[in-house]
């Protein structure tokens, strides 16, 4: 109880927080427009109308993948300048547990994405916002944000110790959207991406998205998105524990 | 049972420098202390920049793993029971960073105190008392970020209140204050002492440590030089007489005849605005002024007083001499 207490508490802080920086929202809400637009434009030229719900929803996903990224390693770049690191580990609870909610609010944040790529299909393109399975489509979102929660969490645990880590965001921005199948099929990329695709909790958190909205059973995809992201949670919370001990070794906290 | 024990702890900095032949410099910062706070007292470590009090404080506070040696705080030991320690301390530290700034004060607070694990019905009511204590109150609901520095310094007081530590740690709190900011904060820190609290401050400031310590340590090069209460160190010179010579442009050269000088126990140089004050400890009763002055040929000297020694010169002579 107390524990959830404390995960809310702090999502609700953090997302506040994250709020206030209106140039991250505002970014995190203009590059999808722009996907969505190119999408649109693509799917089109290519006479596959029925699927062009699916490339706002892409563009909507690939937004959210973009803010948790950043959100999450800058989260701690950030308590570095603003010298909040050092109190925030000084304290007791287990620091995965005070970086889990920056992460997920990172991911939260993304959901600013999703609805104005709808809107702006909406509006402008006219695609009609038809969901087969509604129910479905609002917990899969969920369940795809936790899960880019605890990815955040996984790789915002190596901006503990290096500061330099936000060259690792940058590099994983693209290779990820390609991976996880939202911006083509992964039935369209070779053979040898499955496996990484398969191991990696978007993939799934996207697949029951698309199937929620556009026809498909949703479930087994929110079923290991779910399962895959407590496995993430394990190791991101050993290697937080691992990682900020090794700081504390090496005098690195304090470093901005 | 000592609330806060350090047995020959001791931090050492690696500094790696060079791109194809690296090279690993080691720095000492902490060599070895050894120190016992008592519960409820007011204790001081004393010592100039760079001498190993922010080290040995987050070494204290479990920021900082110890190279060798222990520490506990409430018998609990800072590396192996590290949660333990840090819901026992309340840690403050000097600076204005340190704070959400695009937050209010009001929702640091209210952030910290759910990390410290206060429950709801308390933080409302320990919120406004301890914004009341440390002057924030009405300000509470504006944007760190439009805060003075005095006002961050006093938010960092009451986010290391919030949950009501038995032990309390202040690294350098009144660094970068006005003068009168800083004098309320050691009000409110001997307020924290006679409520029972154990206080660990840091401080260079002498006349802070003199007005608000039960006991000091002073620490120099990462060793602690001595241990005792204002008035034990001050009688270390008590036997002494203080020399001040007013110089204008006195280089380097002509300082360090004057600590060779015989009969000179150590000089130390305070800048001023356009001079130098020169303070020379001697044995009491040497008759040292003329001899001082010809070390000085050719620098313009203004006035010239000898005094008695104070706790300063106390801590000045333990800092050079060792």
């Amino acid at each position: 109880m107390r524990i959830a207490r404390l995960l809310a508490v702090c999502w609700w802080f953090q997302l506040k927080q994250m709020t206030k920086a209106g140039l991250f929202v505002f970014t995190s809400i203009i590059e999808p427009l722009i996907f969505a637009t190119l999408a649109y434009y693509l799917f089109k030229a290519g006479h596959r109308p029925g699927t062009l719900l699916y490339a706002a929803l892409s563009a909507g996903l690939m937004g959210i993948w973009t803010s948790t990224l950043f959100g999450s390693g800058g989260a701690i770049n950030f308590q570095r300048w603003q010298g909040v690191l050092e109190p925030l580990v000084a304290s007791p609870p287990p620091y995965a547990l005070i970086l889990f909610p920056q992460t997920l609010a990172a991911a939260s944040i993304g959901l600013y994405s999703l609805a104005s790529t709808l809107v702006w299909g909406r509006v402008i393109f006219g695609i009609p916002l038809h969901f087969v399975h509604p129910v479905a489509f609002a917990i899969s979102i969920v369940v795809t944000i936790v899960s880019l929660g605890v990815l955040g969490l996984v790789m915002g645990a190596s901006f503990i110790l290096y500061r330099e880590a936000n060259a690792l965001s940058n590099m994983l921005e693209f290779p990820i959207w390609i991976v996880t199948g939202v911006i083509v099929p992964l039935s369209l990329l070779p053979g040898w991406i499955h496996p990484l695709s398969w191991i990696l909790a978007p993939t799934w958190g996207y697949r029951a998205i698309h199937n929620a909205a556009l026809g498909g059973n949703p479930w087994p995809g929110i079923g290991i998105a779910l399962g895959l992201a407590a496995v993430y949670f394990v190791i991101g919370q050993a290697v937080v524990v691992a990682f900020e001990r090794r700081a504390r070794e090496r005098a690195t906290l304090s470093l901005v | 049972m000592a609330a806060i024990e350090a047995e020959n702890l001791r931090r050492t900095y690696k500094q790696t420098s060079g791109f194809l032949r690296r090279r690993t410099k080691t720095i000492e910062a902490v060599r070895g202390i050894d120190f016992a706070v008592d519960e409820g007292e007011l204790f001081g470590l004393l010592g100039p920049n760079g001498a190993g009090k922010t080290t040995t404080i987050k070494m204290l506070v479990t920021l900082l793993i110890p190279t060798s040696g222990t520490a506990r705080v409430l018998g609990s030991d800072v590396v192996d029971d590290a949660r333990t320690v840090r819901r026992k301390i309340g840690y403050v530290f000097g600076g204005d960073r340190g704070a959400y700034e695009r937050l209010s004060g009001l929702d640091n607070l209210r952030y910290f105190s759910e990390l410290y694990g206060v429950p709801p019905k308390v933080q409302k009511q320990r919120i406004p008392e301890l914004l009341e204590l440390v002057g924030l109150t009405g300000r509470e609901r504006e944007r760190v970020e439009g805060y003075s520095r005095g006002m961050r310094q006093r938010l960092h007081i009451a986010r290391g209140l919030l949950h009501d530590p038995p032990v309390i740690v202040l690294d350098e709190p009144t660094i970068g204050l006005d003068p009168v900011g800083a004098r309320e904060l050691r009000h409110t820190i001997a307020e924290l002492a006679r409520a029972g609290k154990t206080v660990l401050l840091t401080t260079h400031y002498m006349y802070e440590a003199d007005a608000l310590c039960d006991r000091i340590a002073v620490i120099a090069k990462g060793e602690i030089v001595a241990t005792g209460t204002p008035a034990h160190l001050k009688s270390a010179v008590a036997d002494r007489t203080v020399i001040e010579i007013e110089a204008y442009g006195a280089p380097e050269d002509a300082i360090r005849r004057l600590r060779d000088a015989p009969g000179v126990t150590s000089v130390a140089v305070e800048d001023r605005e356009h001079a130098q004050l020169l303070l020379v400890q001697a044995p009491q009763g040497s008759v040292l002024t003329q001899q001082l002055l010809g070390h000085l040929d050719g620098v313009r000297v203004g006035r010239v007083t000898a005094r008695e020694p104070t706790l300063e010169d106390a801590y000045v002579s333990l800092v050079t001499e060792n």
